[in-house]
C-alpha cells in the first residue's frame, strides 16, 4: 500500500521536524521548560549568518532602553518641539532600517528621547541610535565623483545641509506624477541659487545638472536640476503620492540641526513583566497539550496522527520565526494561536469527511483520498481569504507605518502557509504509512463504527472488513 | 438533520439586541484609550531595603489606583514604571524643572511603606509610544479586507446563483463579531475601567481572521450541497450544511478555547484582557458563522424582509382604512 513518494515524503517530514526542533531549542530552556535537564541549544550558524535566539519582542522579553538629550545650540530659534518629532521620526527610520521592528520611541519631557529596541546588545543600539542624523545636498564633480554641494557667502565655502531646510516640506500632486515642495532657510536660498545656477548650465544628460539628497549617506532623491531654486523648490517625478510623502518626511526629519547625546543606557526586561510572560508560556504548553488530548479522545488514530503533525507544525513555525528572523510580539503570538486552531480546523474538517465515507462504506485508503479532496476547497477557500487578509493588513501596515499590524499580518501569513502544507502533506503521509499496517483495519480506531445505524447490516459488516 | 433555518429569526434576534446593545455601549461610553497611545508620566525605582519582585510591585500599584501601570524591569531590583500622567506633573513641552509636590509624592509614601526605602532616579513625562492612529489605520485596513474577501468569496460561488451574497453574509457576521467586542470593552471601560491597547487591536484582528475562516468553511459546505442538487430547497440546503458541519465548527472552537482558557487561567495577567476579547470573539465567531451568516442567506433568498415589510405597510394601511371609517 506504501509507495515510494509517501515514504519519501514521510523521510522529508521528519528531517525538516528534526532540523526544526535542533534550531528552535532555546538557548536557555529552563526559561521555557520545566526541569533543569534540558540541555542548551545552540540554534543555527553558518559562516557569519547565524540565529543563536529567538528575536522576541520588547513585551515578551525587553531589550534595551535608551535616554537621548536634545542638546539645541544657544541660538536656536525654529519651533523645538516640532524639532523633537523630526529626532524621533530619524530614530524611527533608523531603526526600522535595521529591520528591528516594534521598537518603542518616546517623546520625554526636557527635550529628551526614550527609546526601547529588542533584540539588540547595549552596544549595538548605542551605535545604531547614537549617530547624529546628517542630510546632505550633494552634486557631481567634472570627475563624475559625488560631493558636498556648495555654495559661498562672504568668503565662506559653505556646504548646503539638512539646517538650510524649513521642516515645512510637504508633497503635493503634479499632472500625473507627485512632486514633493520644500522652502530653504535665508541662508539656504542663497546657498541653493549658487549651486543651481551652476547646475542648470549643464543638460540633464549630463551628471553634473543633478542635485542629489542623501540621509545618514543613503541617496533619498537624484534630480535634474530645471531651473534657478532659491527659496522655494520642487521635486518632481514621484511616482506615487506615497513616495512622495515619504521624501518629504525624510528631508522634514533631515532638516534637523539637534544633536542628540545618548545619557542612559541599560537592558531591560519584558514590558509584560518577565513573570506574567513566562506564567504564559507554560499556560500555552498546556494549552496545546490539551488540544492533542482532546483530538485523540475524539478521533483517535487519527486523532494522535493529528497531534503528531501539530508537533510537526508547531516546530516548523518556530523555526520560520527563528530564520527569517520576525520579531516574535504579543500579536504575533495572537496570530499564532489562529493559526494552530486553522492548522486542527483542516485536520479536523478532513477527518470528518473521512469518517462520513468510512460510513458510507469506503474502504480506508479511497475514504482518505475521497476526504482529503471533498475537505480541499474548504481549506484552500477559508485559508486564501486569512491570507488576503494578511496581504492587505501588511500593506497598511507598511504604508502607514504601523509595525504592529504589519508583524501581526505577516506571522499569520506565515503561519497559514505552513498550516496548509501541515495538513495536506504531513498528516495525510502519516495516515497512509498507517494504511499497510494492522492498525488500519480497525473501525474503532477512526472512530466510525456507528456505521452500522445507518447502513443495512450486511453491508455494514462488508465494510467494517469483519 | 436539525432545522437551523426555521428558527432563523431566533438566531437573528439573539443577535440583533447583542449587536444593538454594543453598538449603544460604544456610542454611549466609547473606548477608554491605554497608556500607549496617551502621554503620561514614568519613573525609575531602586529598591534598596528589600527584594521586591515584579508582580509584587504591580500589586502596589494596582492597590494605589493605577492598574494600567506598566512594570519593567532594569537591572537589579531596578524597575521603570510607565503611568497614566500623575497629577502636578511636569507637562511635556516645558524644560525640565523643579517638581511641585504632586500624585508622585503620595505614590512614593505609599510604595515606601509596603517595600522599604528607594531612590527614584529620573522622573519624566513621556509622550504616548504608539500614535492613536494606529487604530483608524486598522479599520481602513479592515474594511478593504472585507472588500477583497467579498470579491474572492464572489469569484469562488460564482457558479451558484446570486454567488455576491455569500461574500456580503460573511462580511456582516464579521462586522457583528467585532462589534460585540467594542461594545463589551466599552461596557468594560465604563465599569472596571479596562483600557482598549494595542494588543486589544490584534486581538480584534485575531477574531476578524478566525470569524471569516469559520463562516467560508460553512458556506463552502452549503455551496457543495447545492451545486449537488440545484432543486432541493434552499432552507433544507442550509440545514443538512450546517448539520452536518457542526461537528467540525464546535471543534475547532474548542480546540482555541481550550488554547485560550488554559492561558487565562494559568497564563500572566498581563494578558488577561487580550484573552477575553480572543474567547469572547471566537464564540461570537462561531456563532455568527451558524446564527448570523447563514440565517442571513435564507433570510435573503426568502425575501422575508420583503414579506415583513409588506405585511407592515399592509397592517398600517388597514389601519388607515380603520382610520378613515371612524
Amino acid at each position: 500500500m506504501r509507495s515510494t513518494t509517501t515514504v519519501l515524503l514521510f523521510l522529508f517530514v521528519a528531517a525538516l521536524t528534526t532540523f526544526s526542533v535542533i534550531v528552535v531549542w532555546p538557548s536557555s530552556p529552563g526559561r521555557y521548560l520545566p526541569g533543569d535537564f534540558w540541555p542548551a541549544g545552540k540554534g543555527i550558524k553558518i559562516g557569519d549568518w547565524e540565529r543563536e535566539t529567538m528575536r522576541l519582542g520588547l513585551d515578551l522579553r525587553g531589550g534595551s532602553y535608551l535616554v537621548l538629550q536634545a542638546n539645541p545650540p544657544a541660538d536656536y530659534q525654529g519651533d523645538l518641539d516640532q524639532a523633537m518629532d523630526g529626532a524621533k521620526d530619524v530614530v524611527e527610520r533608523r531603526v526600522n532600517e535595521f529591520g528591528v521592528s516594534e521598537a518603542e520611541i518616546q517623546k520625554t519631557s526636557g527635550n529628551r528621547l526614550t527609546v526601547q529596541v529588542p533584540g539588540l546588545s547595549l552596544n549595538d543600539a548605542q551605535n545604531l541610535i547614537g549617530k547624529t542624523a546628517a542630510l546632505q545636498f550633494m552634486t557631481y564633480n567634472d570627475n563624475t565623483e559625488l560631493v558636498p554641494a556648495t555654495g559661498v557667502i562672504d568668503g565662506q565655502t559653505i556646504a548646503m545641509t539638512g539646517a538650510h531646510l524649513k521642516n515645512n516640506t510637504f508633497a503635493e500632486r503634479s499632472g500625473t506624477t507627485y512632486a514633493v515642495v520644500f522652502e530653504t532657510t535665508g541662508l539656504g536660498s542663497r546657498l541653493l541659487e549658487q549651486i543651481t545656477t551652476r547646475a542648470v548650465q549643464y543638460p540633464s544628460s549630463d551628471a553634473r545638472n543633478f542635485l542629489v539628497v542623501m540621509l545618514d549617506g543613503e541617496v533619498l532623491s537624484e534630480a535634474a536640476v530645471q531651473a534657478v531654486i532659491t527659496d522655494q523648490g520642487r521635486i518632481t517625478g514621484q511616482s506615487s503620492f506615497s513616495a512622495a510623502n515619504n521624501l518629504s518626511k525624510q528631508l522634514n526629519a533631515g532638516a534637523l540641526p539637534i544633536p542628540l547625546e545618548i545619557i542612559q543606557a541599560k537592558e531591560v526586561s519584558a514590558t509584560l513583566g518577565e513573570d506574567s510572560v513566562l506564567d504564559s508560556v507554560k499556560a500555552g504548553e498546556v494549552g496545546l497539550l490539551a488540544v492533542m488530548l482532546f483530538m485523540i479522545l475524539f478521533y483517535r488514530l487519527p486523532g494522535v496522527l493529528a497531534s503528531a503533525a501539530l508537533l510537526v507544525y508547531t516546530s516548523v513555525t518556530l523555526m520560520v520565526f527563528k530564520v527569517w528572523p520576525v520579531t516574535l510580539t504579543l500579536s504575533g503570538i495572537a496570530a499564532f494561536v489562529l493559526s494552530i486552531g486553522i492548522a486542527v480546523d483542516a485536520n479536523v474538517l478532513i477527518f470528518e469527511r473521512m469518517k462520513e465515507e468510512l460510513r458510507r462504506g469506503r474502504t480506508l485508503s479511497a475514504a482518505i483520498d475521497i476526504g482529503f479532496a471533498r475537505a480541499w476547497s474548504s481549506i484552500r477557500d477559508s485559508n486564501v481569504s486569512t491570507l488576503i487578509t494578511c496581504l492587505i493588513l501588511y500593506w497598511f501596515g507598511s504604508q502607514f507605518g504601523a509595525s504592529l499590524v504589519q508583524g501581526f499580518a505577516l506571522t499569520l501569513a506565515i503561519g497559514v502557509g505552513i498550516s496548509m502544507f501541515s495538513a495536506i502533506t504531513v498528516t495525510r503521509t502519516f495516515l497512509k504509512m498507517v494504511l499497510g499496517t494492522p492498525l488500519a483495519k480497525s473501525h474503532f480506531l477512526f472512530n466510525a463504527e456507528e456505521v452500522k445505524r445507518t447502513k443495512p447490516a450486511g453491508r455494514a459488516a462488508r465494510a467494517t472488513g469483519e | 438533520m436539525l432545522d437551523f433555518a426555521g428558527k432563523r429569526w431566533w438566531y437573528l434576534s439573539v443577535s440583533i439586541v447583542l449587536f444593538l446593545a454594543s453598538a449603544g455601549a460604544l456610542g454611549l461610553w466609547g473606548l477608554k484609550a491605554g497608556i500607549e497611545f496617551t502621554s503620561g508620566s514614568s519613573f525609575t525605582l531602586e529598591f534598596t531595603e528589600q527584594t521586591v519582585s515584579q508582580s509584587d510591585l504591580r500589586q502596589a500599584m494596582h492597590d494605589l489606583d493605577h492598574p494600567e501601570a506598566r512594570i519593567q524591569g532594569a537591572g537589579s531590583n531596578t524597575y521603570i514604571i510607565r503611568t497614566s500622567e500623575l497629577e502636578n506633573a511636569p507637562s511635556l513641552d516645558s524644560a525640565a524643572g523643579p517638581t511641585p509636590p504632586g500624585e508622585i509624592d503620595a505614590i512614593e509614601a505609599a510604595l515606601r511603606a509596603r517595600f522599604g526605602e528607594f531612590t527614584r532616579e529620573d522622573f519624566s513625562t513621556v509622550s504616548g509610544t504608539v500614535s492613536s492612529e494606529i487604530a483608524r489605520y486598522a479599520t481602513f485596513a479592515v474594511f478593504a479586507a472585507a472588500v477583497a474577501i467579498l470579491l474572492y468569496v464572489w469569484v469562488m460561488f460564482r457558479q451558484l446563483p446570486k454567488p455576491w451574497r455569500y461574500g456580503t453574509c460573511a462580511i456582516v457576521a464579521l462586522v457583528h463579531d467585532s462589534f460585540i467586542i467594542l461594545g463589551l470593552f466599552a461596557v468594560l471601560g465604563e465599569f472596571r475601567n479596562t483600557e482598549v491597547d494595542t494588543a486589544f487591536i490584534t486581538a480584534i484582528l485575531t477574531v476578524i481572521g478566525f470569524s471569516v475562516h469559520d463562516t467560508i468553511v460553512v458556506f463552502d459546505r452549503i455551496r457543495e450541497t447545492v451545486s449537488n442538487d440545484p432543486y432541493v430547497p434552499f432552507e433544507e440546503a442550509v440545514n443538512a450544511s450546517m448539520t452536518e458541519t457542526l461537528a467540525r465548527s464546535i471543534n475547532t472552537s474548542l480546540v482555541v478555547v481550550f488554547t485560550v482558557l488554559a492561558m487565562m487561567l494559568i497564563g500572566g495577567e498581563t494578558i488577561r484582557n487580550f484573552l477575553l476579547v480572543l474567547l469572547v470573539g471566537i464564540v461570537a465567531g462561531t456563532y455568527s458563522s451558524i446564527g448570523v451568516a447563514s440565517q442571513l442567506l435564507v433570510v435573503w433568498e426568502n425575501g422575508d424582509i420583503g414579506k415583513f415589510w409588506r405585511r407592515l405597510r399592509g397592517a398600517a394601511q388597514e389601519q388607515d382604512v380603520a382610520a378613515e371609517a371612524v
